[in-house]
């Protein structure tokens, strides 16, 4: 299985270095939101304080990782996907949550020097930041993934997907913001270790959960 | 518990007189019966009676219905799928009473309807994704798919909620009774006055919300056996 995995994880990645339309629309999409809050707040910069800015990030972060992994099933709808009936449902759906990681991961990167360009930066601990990003991100993608494997089923794809995701997301979401407003205001790490192990915790679930329930939406 | 609700689902008379009796002395005693006098809460207190037992029940149908959910994916029998949805949706009509009667309580008790509160803002979570459930539901055409995704969701939901409703309210301060150094009725109600009424309103709303998720479950199914009819005689 290991293999496979790494066999699938390679092959969406090359199929994205091939035609780059995606990451360059999601950077788009991201430079777009970015530059619309500076627009807004234009003579009011100073308003952003760390609270703002991490929820504007966070929400950000979640409306772009929704269109990122949106795309994730619709490729297989419609052509040649054969050989994806020689393969376990298992290592389809963990090399795709990695592929989606690595991709929110990317968007997550961008977004922050946008925001640090656009806006500014308050953060002051830079290690908890860069923790919190990897968790979150890793949050949205191993529980958007599956419901994208739900919606590419129905018609109305995208808009399921944000209906269904944005709720059963908001807890990863609040643990995310309190984490990052105590790394912009230079806390401790133990006084944000909490709200990191329930993101870890989320993680863990979503990801098995995920593992289990695969296989019955891919076997229709 | 599939056994429980088997028991449950007979056309037996005994659990739904059961039911009526509970409720009826839980109306009765917990508008009656004393309570402690405290600031603040006074005679609001009582709401515990007719607000909590509502969350209870929504638990319990939506864990019901999980665990058909399971069953359905496991047998891929159809019925699995009417008693899923049927016991969702009583859950979120349980939901929403206990939104609505604990937007009441905390309107005469911290002042606004809704207060932000980390359990009220939990609550509203939880419905929003049954909510999502049945959206989902309604934009599938196909029967099998619309059960089989559907109970995907279902347990994906379920299983992610459960930080929510009941992890993150415990982390952070709120001022519901019963969380973040707020007491709860275990504090208040040193004679254990309160529980006499309490539990078997628990109780009782439990059966009700089985009950009237029977009901729907065999009003469905008689009209899948009259479609199926109407299908072979080629109406």
């Amino acid at each position: 299985m290991n293999t496979n995995l790494f066999t699938l994880f390679k092959k969406e990645i090359k199929l994205e270095l091939r035609n780059h339309t995606m990451v360059s629309g999601l950077l788009l999409f991201l430079v777009c939101s970015v530059f619309i809050y500076y627009l807004s707040f234009q003579l009011h910069l100073s308003l952003i304080n760390s609270f703002v800015w991490s929820a504007l990030f966070w929400i950000t972060l979640l409306t772009t990782s929704v269109n990122t992994v949106a795309k994730s099933f619709m490729a297989e709808r419609d052509a040649g996907t054969y050989y994806y009936s020689l393969l376990s449902p298992e290592s389809i759906i963990m090399s795709k949550v990695f592929y989606n990681f690595i991709l929110c991961l990317l968007m997550a990167s961008a977004g922050f020097i946008l925001f640090v360009l656009f806006l500014n930066n308050p953060i002051q601990d830079l290690r908890v930041f860069i923790l919190v990003v990897i968790l979150g991100s890793f949050g949205f993608a191993s529980t958007l993934t599956l419901l994208s494997a739900i919606a590419a089923r129905s018609e109305s794809g995208t808009l399921l997907m944000a209906v269904m995701g944005f709720p059963i997301l908001i807890g990863i979401l609040l643990a995310a913001i309190r984490v990052t407003v105590n790394s912009a205001e230079g806390l401790d790490l133990s006084v944000s270790i909490n709200s990191l192990l329930m993101l870890l915790s989320i993680n863990t679930i979503t990801t098995s959960v995920s593992y289990l329930l695969f296989p019955y939406i891919w076997r229709s | 518990m599939g056994g429980l609700f088997q028991m449950l689902n007979s056309k037996s008379i005994w659990w739904k007189s059961l039911c009526a009796l509970l409720l009826m002395y839980s109306v009765v005693g917990g508008f009656l019966m004393r309570v402690p006098r405290l600031s603040i809460v006074n005679e609001t207190i009582r709401a515990l009676y007719y607000h909590v037992p509502m969350w209870f029940g929504m638990v319990f149908m939506f864990l019901i219905s999980t665990w058909y959910a399971v069953k359905y994916l496991r047998n891929h029998r159809m019925d699995d799928d009417i008693i899923s949805v049927e016991f969702a949706n009583t859950g979120l009509v349980f939901g929403l009473l206990g939104i609505v009667t604990g937007m009441i309580w905390a309107n005469y008790t911290w002042g606004t309807p809704w207060h932000g509160d980390p359990k009220q803002n939990g609550a509203a979570i939880a419905l929003l994704v049954y909510f999502a459930y049945f959206v989902l539901r309604g934009s599938l055409r196909n029967d099998e798919q619309r059960a089989r995704l559907g109970a995907v969701y279902n347990i994906f939901a379920f299983f992610a909620m459960i930080p929510l409703i009941f992890i993150i309210p415990r982390m952070t301060s709120s001022m519901h009774p019963g969380s973040g150094g707020n007491p709860g009725f275990n504090m208040y109600d040193l004679d254990n006055n309160m529980r006499k009424v309490f539990y078997p309103a628990v109780i009782g709303w439990i059966l009700l919300g089985c009950w009237i998720a029977s009901l729907r479950i065999r009003l469905r199914r008689i009209e899948e056996r009259i479609l199926d009819e109407a299908y072979e005689k080629g109406v």
